[in-house]
């Protein structure tokens, strides 16, 4: 389990992965990016949004945590805070 | 309805070409595709010889998300299915609006079921698998993939009948367009290769051990045969209607003219005389063809001792002594799930560009293949009319009987 990393540390990780997972250019991974139109993720996607977060940050989030991330921003508040517990 | 059945495309990706042309060439040159894999020997295997072809990168050609529920079964697939459609002229904007069905015949999808529960044993939470395993792990996973990705509307499952599952899906594809049911149908088989798939197979002893030469190690009907050798592919042939075919201007390759099939009824592994019997003289007589029309079998001939033995008693006594014989599972090794339809596509290249493949490694007869004519060189020769046999374990049989293409 990751305890901690900086918030510039967690966007490089996040571009990192989640361009090689979903496929798409790391350029467009940007703060104010919508994340679900940016990974044009469908349900399925999701799944695996899951697997690569547990593997790279070691933390699960679970379908209640999604409910409040709508752009990339979101996501990385949600990893600060899960990390500093 | 009496609708007549014909070809309208084929693709393959085998061990001994990934595609028409490659294995075109391998075919009249006899060349093997059988390899020693030392890591085999590793993860216990008695025999380390398989056929052997690499995973195609399927990223120029799929997304992210049409790939991911993709193992080596659905990967040969697309790969085989892509090059039969094409030749038939078929795009995803046609089958989309003209329904076209799917039967694939696959038997096992291990190396996927394995990685799955190696992952779900490391994470022991199974929301940490992923999305896509379960459309690996399923036995229709061809079926499921292709489906999708081709916009398939019609008839839609696998066929599962051990090493006799391609054969019996072009079998009842024929049967189901013959009765007016459905104008087209994608058929073929798969066959995964990796080191799960096959180790149990392995532990029965039924695969040659002459490691030492592994391009000779399988030689069907030959007096010295050891036993067979796993392969894996996969090969797609597109059936169609003959009006259908002829509406659309498509390359009409052949009939498909004969379906003959019986169940031993007996063991589980051995092979039988009288269920091959039934088998060949059903597809004989609903082909209507004599025993003398046929050019050329592509005997079902695995290179075990007992095997082949009886299928050349059968076939001896059925066709006679004179009709020309190979088992091109002697440069393929045996493709098991895939065979059955790989053998009708190895068989159309020989009968489009007349010759017969040779039966290599075929040096010396036993008592029951001296009884006939086994071709162990290229021979060139016209086909008008070939039969194909496919058997499988717990006592399935098939025989399909192809002719040239119809005016």
């Amino acid at each position: 389990m990751i305890t901690t990393m900086d918030r510039s540390k967690i966007i490089e990780t996040t571009k990192d992965f989640l361009s090689v997972e979903f496929e798409i250019d790391k350029n467009k991974i940007t703060p104010e990016s919508n994340l679900k139109e940016t990974l044009d993720l469908d349900s399925l996607d999701y799944v695996d949004l899951v697997v690569v977060i547990e593997e790279n940050f070691g933390f699960k989030v679970t379908g209640e945590d999604f409910k409040g991330i709508v752009t990339f921003n979101d996501f990385y508040n949600l990893v600060e805070q899960k990390l500093s517990k | 309805m009496n609708q007549r059945v014909v070809i309208t495309g084929i693709g393959i990706y085998s061990c001994i070409g990934k595609n028409l042309p490659e294995v075109l060439d391998s075919l009249y040159n006899g060349k093997s595709g059988i390899i020693y894999e030392a890591k085999r020997k590793e993860d216990g295997y008695r025999s380390a010889l398989t056929g052997f072809v690499e995973d195609p990168d399927l990223k120029p050609f799929l997304s992210r998300r049409e790939r991911i529920g993709m193992h080596q079964p659905a990967m040969y697939a697309f790969m085989s299915t892509k090059e039969a459609l094409e030749m038939a002229k078929l795009d995803v904007d046609y089958l989309e609006k003209n329904e076209t069905g799917i039967i694939f015949g696959n038997d096992s999808t291990a190396g996927a079921v394995i990685e799955t529960i190696d992952k779900a044993r490391k994470k022991k939470d199974n929301t940490l698998i992923g999305s896509g395993d379960i459309f690996q792990n399923m036995n229709c996973t061809v079926n499921m993939n292709l489906s999708t990705i081709y916009k398939l509307k019609g008839i839609n499952f696998t066929l599962s009948a051990a090493c006799a599952s391609g054969s019996h899906s072009i079998g009842i594809a024929f049967l189901l367009i013959k009765q007016g049911l459905q104008e087209r149908i994608v058929c073929g088989g798969a066959q995964e290769i990796n080191s799960y798939a096959m180790g149990s197979f392995d532990g029965l002893s039924a695969f040659s051990i002459r490691e030492s030469e592994p391009t000779k190690a399988s030689r069907p009907f030959d007096r010295d045969r050891d036993g067979l050798i796993p392969s894996g592919g996969a090969a797609t042939l597109i059936l169609e209607s003959y009006d259908s075919a002829k509406k659309r201007g498509a390359p009409i390759l052949a009939e498909v003219i004969g379906y003959g099939f019986s169940s031993n009824g007996d063991h589980i592994s051995n092979p039988n005389i009288d269920g091959q019997y039934r088998s060949l003289n059903m597809a004989l007589k609903q082909a209507e063809v004599k025993t003398q029309e046929i050019d050329y079998v592509n005997a079902h001939a695995t290179s075990t001792p007992i095997g082949d033995a009886i299928e050349a008693k059968v076939l001896g006594e059925v066709l006679g002594g004179k009709v020309p014989v190979s088992s091109t599972k002697s440069m393929t090794g045996h493709e098991c799930w895939m065979a059955g339809a790989s053998e009708i596509v190895y068989s159309l290249l020989m009968m489009q560009n007349n010759f017969i493949a040779p039966n290599i490694n075929f040096e010396n007869p036993d008592d029951e293949s001296a009884k006939i004519n086994i071709i162990a060189q290229t021979k060139e020769q016209n086909i008008d009319c070939f039969l194909s046999n496919s058997f499988g374990f717990g006592g399935t049989n098939s025989s399909l009987i192809v002719r040239k293409s119809p005016l």
